[in-house]
């Protein structure tokens, strides 16, 4: 499983994971050196929790799971687990979660004036226009991709 | 300054949240086993359909005009519930969930907050993070607060879902406004007798002569006129809606332990439960909550609540203690000093309702147990007839043609984002 930012490059994080809610594992900030232990390497009182990691807002954060392949380029693919904050501002750019005329789909939002362009990444996908007419909203904005491998 | 916080339209809202193509249409929330209707949207409420109505009586009314129907889905409400709590708790120093979709906030000393301005920022914050719109009244009394969210509620364009009462103008405007039977506390018993008495209004209550009150509606009645007044005789926590008993307690001291807070929780639903019986009712649903201290800014703070739905009606102590302590086990966190718990019990219908299905009931040898136990503590005084722990094993099932996703609480049910 890896987490990555989907505004960034795809610098890929490995963690090792459990299947419980909760992730607490015990982190030894120590790095790896021969010879005679430090005496505060009994002390391990951190530990890496990914709620608190990929989720800032627990109140305003909901799970998608994605469908479709026009999001690729950025690592978003089929069955992808998709972390969505609902708080956070539609600006351009930004990979959003949409609500158009009766279906969730996530895309880069391109904001003009008077209408949000909805941009794929992948080639072989055309760029959606959304005005006035369109059923729309900005549902929440994607701040992680999570995805089994 | 008192805030009442209200949800609109909660649960057809937290519904809507996951599927915005029903934003303006029609919904219906049904109770457990899918019996009687509990939540309306406002556009349902113009189709005459009322609270409590028997879901097959209208079936052909919800077929005819579009009306999207639910069977409730208290682990979504329960949980959209605690996330819209959870913010409104970074907005005042003091809060008190009053019930699903309702909250007071206190504020003191925000003399020179402009709070209509706050309250616009409260909404408009909430209602982004979570999709559940929210109205706000804010007054120096907690019943003028309920009153000034009427308002809010009822004129959401003029008002942008905050309505402040500063002044006495505003104030006797709002009163003259609101009908007699909309007061807060006010029972259709006593709503009845005043419209009798030509007191149609809620201003023309607050002109009754005090003795009067006092010698017809008891000291909660004048308690509530002069809280309409303007007059402060009402801190947080204190009165109860009807539709909602709650239960819940400031503790002496800061409990850490689970086995602590469930013996207290544990008396809580056995203080709710005989409520229930003594009124004869019972609960479809359980709110637990539990907060650390708010004031001790210098300890970490944690506060989260759990809606339990009951698989059945019950007034049970034994059942609903048991639920509760269920509840507890999933929000207790370790290592935390918690200051106050409660138990609201909620989704109240009549006993009498329960008897007609078989295997979907509450057990009813408990009724008979709890007759026995309701009359010995009467006769003793005291609370001396106590639950040991219990355990029932057995399996229920429930009618819930209409539910829909747990969106938010279940990997396996989580909406799907197409690309």
């Amino acid at each position: 499983m890896e987490a990555l930012h989907p505004h960034k490059i795809p610098g890929l994080v490995i963690l090792s994971v459990s299947t419980e809610t909760k992730l607490d594992r015990p982190f030894i900030d120590q790095g790896i050196s021969a010879g005679f232990p430090s005496p505060a390497q009994d002390f391990i009182d951190l530990s890496i929790d990914l709620n608190k990691e990929l989720i800032q807002h627990p109140a305003s954060t909901f799970f998608g799971r994605v469908k479709g392949n026009s999001m690729i380029d950025i690592g978003i693919s089929n069955g992808d687990l998709l972390i969505v904050d609902k708080s956070l501002e539609a600006t351009d750019g930004k990979i959003a979660v949409c609500y158009v005329d009766g279906e969730f789909t996530v895309k880069r939002l391109k904001v003009e004036k008077d209408c949000y362009w909805l941009l794929p990444e992948n080639e072989s996908y055309k760029p959606i226009k959304v005005t006035a007419e369109n059923d729309f909203i900005v549902w929440g904005i994607v701040v992680f991709v999570i995805k089994a491998l | 300054m008192f805030a009442l916080v209200d949800c609109n339209n909660f649960y057809a809202s937290c519904e809507r949240v996951f599927r915005p193509e029903l934003r303006g249409k029609p919904i219906v929330v049904l109770s457990n086993n899918d019996g009687c209707v509990i939540a309306r949207s406002n556009e349902a409420k113009r189709f005459g359909i009322p609270m409590g109505a028997a879901a097959y009586q209208y079936e052909k009314t919800f077929i005819e005009n579009n009306i999207h129907v639910f069977s409730s889905n208290f682990a979504l409400y329960g949980d959209m519930s605690s996330r819209v709590m959870s913010l409104l708790s970074s907005f005042a120093p003091e809060m008190e969930i009053y019930s699903i979709d309702e909250a007071f906030l206190k504020f003191e000393g925000c003399k020179y907050l402009n709070l209509q301005e706050y309250g616009l920022m409260i909404v408009k914050t909430v209602t982004k993070s979570t999709g559940v719109p929210i109205s706000i009244g804010i007054a120096n009394t907690k019943a003028l607060s309920k009153v000034a969210t009427r308002v809010a509620k009822k004129f959401p364009e003029k008002t942008g879902g905050v309505y402040l009462i500063d002044d006495d103008e505003k104030r006797i405007k709002a009163l003259k406004w609101l009908p007699i039977e909309d007061v807060w506390g006010i029972g259709s018993r006593h709503a009845k007798r005043l419209n009798a008495l030509g007191i149609t209004k809620a201003y023309a209550f607050t002109q009754l002569p005090d003795e009067w009150v006092r010698k017809n509606m008891s000291v909660v009645g004048l308690r509530l006129k002069h809280e309409l007044e303007g007059k402060l005789r009402l801190d947080l926590d204190t009165i109860k809606a009807k539709k909602n008993i709650a239960t819940t307690r400031t503790f002496e001291k800061q409990y850490t332990e689970f086995e602590e807070l469930r013996e207290r929780i544990s008396t809580f639903s056995v203080t709710c439960a005989e409520k229930l019986r003594r009124q004869g009712s019972c609960c479809n649903a359980l709110m637990i909550f539990l907060h650390t201290n708010w004031f001790r800014k210098d300890l970490p703070q944690y506060s989260r609540n759990i809606v339990m739905q009951l698989p059945y009606p019950t007034n049970s102590s034994i059942e609903i203690a048991r639920f509760a302590k269920e509840g507890l086990a999933l929000i207790f966190k370790k290592g935390y000093q918690y200051k106050k718990a409660g138990v609201i019990v909620m989704d109240i219908t009549p006993e009498v309702a329960n008897q007609i299905s078989m295997f979907e009931n509450s057990n009813p040898k408990h009724r008979v147990l709890m007759d026995v136990v309701d009359r010995l503590n009467a006769s003793i005084g005291q609370k001396k007839v106590k639950l040991a722990s219990q355990a029932l094993d057995r399996t229920w099932k429930m009618k819930q043609e209409r539910l829909s996703p747990r969106y938010s609480t279940r990997l396996s049910e989580i909406i799907t984002i197409y690309t």
